[in-house]
This record gives C-alpha cells, structure tokens and sequence, in this order.
C-alpha cells in the first residue's frame, strides 16, 4: 500500500510517500504564500524520489485542518483531485494531531497550538495511551490568554508545540512545566501525515473525496457580521 | 505589454483534442469538456448564487469554501456527460485570473493535480480572454476582426479581436462596471442580489421613458461611466419617492442599454468590424440582447449573441480559449500560481 501525503495547512508546503516500508520519500518548502505554486512540483518531486508513479497510489492523505484557510484548501483540492482521477480513497488527519504525533514519546501533557491569526490560535490537547497518544480536547480557536489560563489550571507538565507556541512563547509558558518544544516542531509534516495516515489505512478508515470535511473552527466574516446584525 | 505568440512553443493541437476545463474565479464552479475549442461535450456550472444572496454580493471565504466542496462533484459529471474517462483527456485547462484569488486557486491546483495524473498539459487560461472565446464556441463561422463587448459584475470593455491572442482594448469603464450598477441600483431599489435579473424582470412592467437619466460619455469616445447614473436614480428616488420602482428600474435599465449598444457600433464602425459580439454577465440582459441585435440588423453587420449559459461563467470558454493557448504557447508549467489582477494581454 503506498499512500502520498500533502500537507498545507500552514505556513510551510509538504508532500511525502510511504506505506508499510515507512516514508520513502518527502519534501518540504518553507516559503510562506506559495502553496500552490509549491505543492503540485512537489508532488512530481516526491514521486520521482520515490520511484513511484502517481498510478501506483493506493490512498490520498491530507491535513484538513485547522490552519490557514487558503494554504489548507490548496491541498485538499489537489488531494480530491488526485484521489478523484486515480479512484481511490481519502484519508484525512488534522494539524493539530500531525504536530501532537512526533512528541508521542514524552510522558508530559501534548498541548499543539497552530497560529490562527488575528490574535488567535488553534489548539488541542493530547496523553499517551499504549501505542500512543490520544486527543483529550476538542480541536478550539481563541485567543493566546484563553489557551493560557486552559494551561494554568491544569497541574502537571505540558509541551507544546506549533507555530502558534513558538509566536505566544511568553503568553503561554507562564510557569516551569510549560514549555515550547524546539527544533522542527513548529510545522505539521507531510512525513506525520503518511505514518498516521498508514495506521488510519490499516483500520480502513478512509472516505471518499466528497466527504472530506475541512476543520475551518471559524465562520466567514460575513457570517459572523450578519449574525450580529440579525441578533442571532 | 505586448503579448506575441511564440508558434514554435506550441503544442501540436487538432480537431480532436479533447481539453477538460475548470473554472472557479469568482461564483460559479464549473468544469467543461470541449474537444477541437468548439464541440461542447459537456458544461456544468454549479452556482452559488443563492449562498451569497443574504449578503447582497459574492463574498470570497464563503465562495472559497463552496468551491472546494463542489469541484470534485462537478467535475465528475463533465465528465460523465461527455462520456469519457479522465484518461481519455488531451490537456486540463483552469482560469487563472482575474478573480478572487482563493477561489482562484482550488481551480487552479486541482487542475493542475489532474494534469499531473493523467500526465497531460495544463493550460492556464486569462478568464477575460475566455469570455472572448465564448461567442466562437458557439459560432464558428463568425469572421475576424470582431468587437467584443464584455459586460458583467467586473468589466465593461470594448475589445477588438483582430486573430486570436491578438486583442486591442477600444474602451472601457471609468468607474463602475454595468454590472456593478445593475446591482448597487438593485439594491437601492429593494430589489435584491443579484441586482441584474431583477432589474430585468421589473422593467417588464415599467415605462422605460419615465425618467430621462443621464447617458454619461455619450458622445465622447468608446469609454463608458456608470457611477453618475447610480448617483441620478438615488437622487430621483430620494426626491419624488411615489415613483413606480419599475418606471425607475425600466429608465435605468434603457439608459444603461442605450450606452452600451451605441458604443459598441460605434466601435464596430471605427474598425470595420466583420462581427459584433456581447459577452460576460450582463449579456442575459434581456433587452441588451434584443437592443444589440436589431442595431447590428441595422447596421448590416454578423451580431452574435451566446446563448445566456455561455455569457455567464462557464468552463466551456475556458476549455476552449485553452485549446488555441495550448497550441500557441504550449502548456503552462506546474508551478503555475493565480492571479487576482491578471490583465487581458493587449497588443500595444
Ligand atoms: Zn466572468
């Protein structure tokens, strides 16, 4: 089973393939606002890499959220589309649980914090369980002070991690025991995303391209302005 | 700048090349199959009118987030109607601009994906340019040089198409576009989003010479200005409120009409036109079309009106602007981004 993996939720662009031999070849690119121009040579990239062509995919793995809502909706497309002309499923992981997934070997408390903009942040928390970690939040936007007073109220340790840790470094590591992880995990990869998406395969926990639901956790302006005016 | 066709780049092209087209720039997500740039085998448009209706205008997170959920559907029927497999396709082609940008880029980079798959060309394709291939889908025998007159929510223009790729703008708005007006008088009136179906269907009703509104530029060249006329039915309104909203909207309606007809023969005229063609959104207008046809009786000239899907946003322009594009310039390159602010290529 080969999957490929694309990742572009957030500020960086991934593409990676693997299966049962592991990940057998990624890329990434970290120049901001070029997702799409980006992702599709990456894909072609990786699969020369990897001596694969695109017809022998088995599975098309995206990121659907949250992140940024134009870089996410320029992976989820190319992933539909993808999956869509080779007919085969779809499997989708979040963000958040990508960032959580390399940190599964530590024994404190997961908090993964994407930058939302506008002075938010997205955030979920995670434990381990055997075999590894567990979401125990849901997936939440708002603002770095309410994540931080989340965190003061839990006793304990906790690591973070994601860009939106690293940008509110000082708002949320109000205490010892809260601390930012370092190093490489500040950007969801497209290597998490084929390992988790592997596991996923393994359950047959896949759907098709029109089922994708991406995790916006944040209505339109215009929505949010018209609720207001009509007083809903 | 001036935009040359390089032949040599071209990509060899046929009677039978059978281009997937994708478009998705601003309210409408469409996918088309056209083979040869003008034999239609499919065009679906999925519109997302009514999503944006509450708001009285396209706003582009909620278009965004429709386009992605509808493509792949929409797409998969283009290609059930034409009754091909994906694989049978000669090239994917997707608008690049302008538009909003996001919404730019779902059909951009799913085309793109497709491309890669099929491992076939992508072609990237000007929308404006599309709408200027609309008429010739349909229309085949129609003879260069052509005016175009391209009216919709974002453009009024005047276009000389002297070959293909080959464009010289002859005019074009100051301020609003007609269509714009069609919905900020619309609104005004109460008559909802979009503004220019409604217009159109009250005026029916209205005395189209109750009010004499201001034809600006009239006399001064083939460029256009709507921004006055908005101001004068406001101002009509706001001083004799017991006029009838279809003698106001009828009025604005004929006086709009009455600019965009008389310049485009004015233009035809300027540069001995084989053909006048109307093209974009404000081209469904119901008196617009029977204004702009009998005026090109009038005048012994080819009138060509696409058929009311063909005006509006379709991918079957695309595909077939794409299918000459392709053979001019060759495929574009994967690492093809959008364009919001993406310019008609002119010849200076
Ligand atoms: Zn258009």
């Amino acid at each position: 089973m080969l999957i490929l993996g694309l990742e572009s939720a957030t500020a960086e662009v991934g593409c990676a393939i693997g299966g049962h031999e592991g990940v057998l070849a990624s890329s990434h690119s970290a120049r901001g606002k070029r997702h799409a121009e980006n992702l599709t040579p990456a894909i072609e990239f990786v699969c020369r890499q990897a001596r694969v062509e695109l017809s022998e995919i088995s599975c098309v793995a995206v990121d659907n959220g949250p992140g940024l809502f134009t870089g996410l909706r320029v992976g989820v497309a190319s992933g539909k589309a993808i999956a869509q002309a080779l007919r085969v499923p779809m499997i989708s992981v979040s963000s958040l649980d990508l960032l959580a997934f390399p940190l599964r070997f530590t024994d404190r408390r997961i908090a993964t914090v994407i930058d939302a903009r506008r002075n938010e942040v997205f955030w979920a928390f995670y434990r381990q369980v055997p075999g590894g970690i567990q979401r125990i939040s849901e997936p939440t936007v708002g603002s770095a002070d309410d994540l931080a007073a989340e965190l003061q109220a839990q006793p304990g340790d906790t690591l973070l991690a994601g860009d939106g840790a690293v940008r509110y470094a000082d708002t949320l590591s109000l205490r010892p025991g809260i601390e930012v992880a370092g190093g490489d995990h500040a950007y969801p990869s497209a290597r998490s995303l084929v390992q988790l998406a592997h596991a996923k395969a393994l359950r047959e926990d896949w759907v098709r391209p029109e089922q994708i639901e991406l995790l916006y956790l944040r209505k339109p302006d215009a929505e949010i302005n018209w609720s207001v005016r009509e007083g809903a | 700048m001036t935009t040359t066709v390089p032949s040599t780049m071209g990509f060899p092209i046929h009677a039978g090349t059978k281009i997937l087209g994708i478009e998705t720039s601003c309210d409408e997500t469409a996918a088309a199959v056209v083979v040869g740039g003008h034999q239609v085998r499919s065009s679906v448009v999925s519109s997302q009118v009514d999503i944006h209706a509450r708001f009285g205008g396209v706003v582009p997170e909620i278009a965004s987030r429709a386009h992605v959920d509808l493509l792949t559907p929409v797409i998969a029927e283009a290609l059930v109607e034409a009754g091909l497999e994906g694989i049978e396709l000669d090239a994917v082609a997707s608008t690049v601009g302008p538009g909003l940008v996001g919404a730019l880029l779902i059909g951009v980079s799913t085309a793109k994906a497709l491309a890669l798959v099929w491992d076939v060309p992508f072609v990237a394709v000007n929308h404006l340019e599309a709408h200027l291939y609309a008429a010739l889908v349909e229309d085949p025998s129609l003879e260069l040089p052509l005016v175009v007159l391209l009216v919709s929510g974002g453009h009024t223009m005047l276009i000389s198409m002297e070959g293909h790729g080959r464009y010289r703008l002859l005019g074009s708005t100051i301020d609003d576009a007609a269509g714009e007006a069609f919905d900020k008088v619309g609104r005004y009136l109460g008559l909802g989003y979009p503004g220019g179906p409604a217009i159109d269907r009250i005026s029916m009703e209205g005395d189209p010479h109750a009010i004499a509104f201001p034809r600006a530029m009239y006399n001064d060249g083939l460029d256009f200005s709507f921004s006055g006329l908005k101001t004068s039915v406001i101002n009509h309104v706001r001083k004799h409120p017991e006029s009838a909203t279809a003698d106001v909207a009828a009025s604005f309606q004929e006086a709009v009409v009455d600019v965009l007809v008389h310049k485009a023969r004015k233009a035809a005229q300027q540069i001995g036109a084989k053909g006048l063609v109307l093209g974009g959104g404000v081209a469904a207008n119901s008196l617009l079309r029977e204004r702009f046809l009998s005026a090109c009786v009038e005048d012994g000239i080819h009138g060509f009106l696409p058929s009311r899907a063909m005006c509006t946003d379709n991918a079957a322009m695309v595909a077939a602007a794409a299918w000459w594009r392709l053979g001019a310039d060759g495929p574009s390159g994967l690492d093809h981004g959008a364009d919001p602010n993406l310019k008609l290529p002119l010849l200076s």
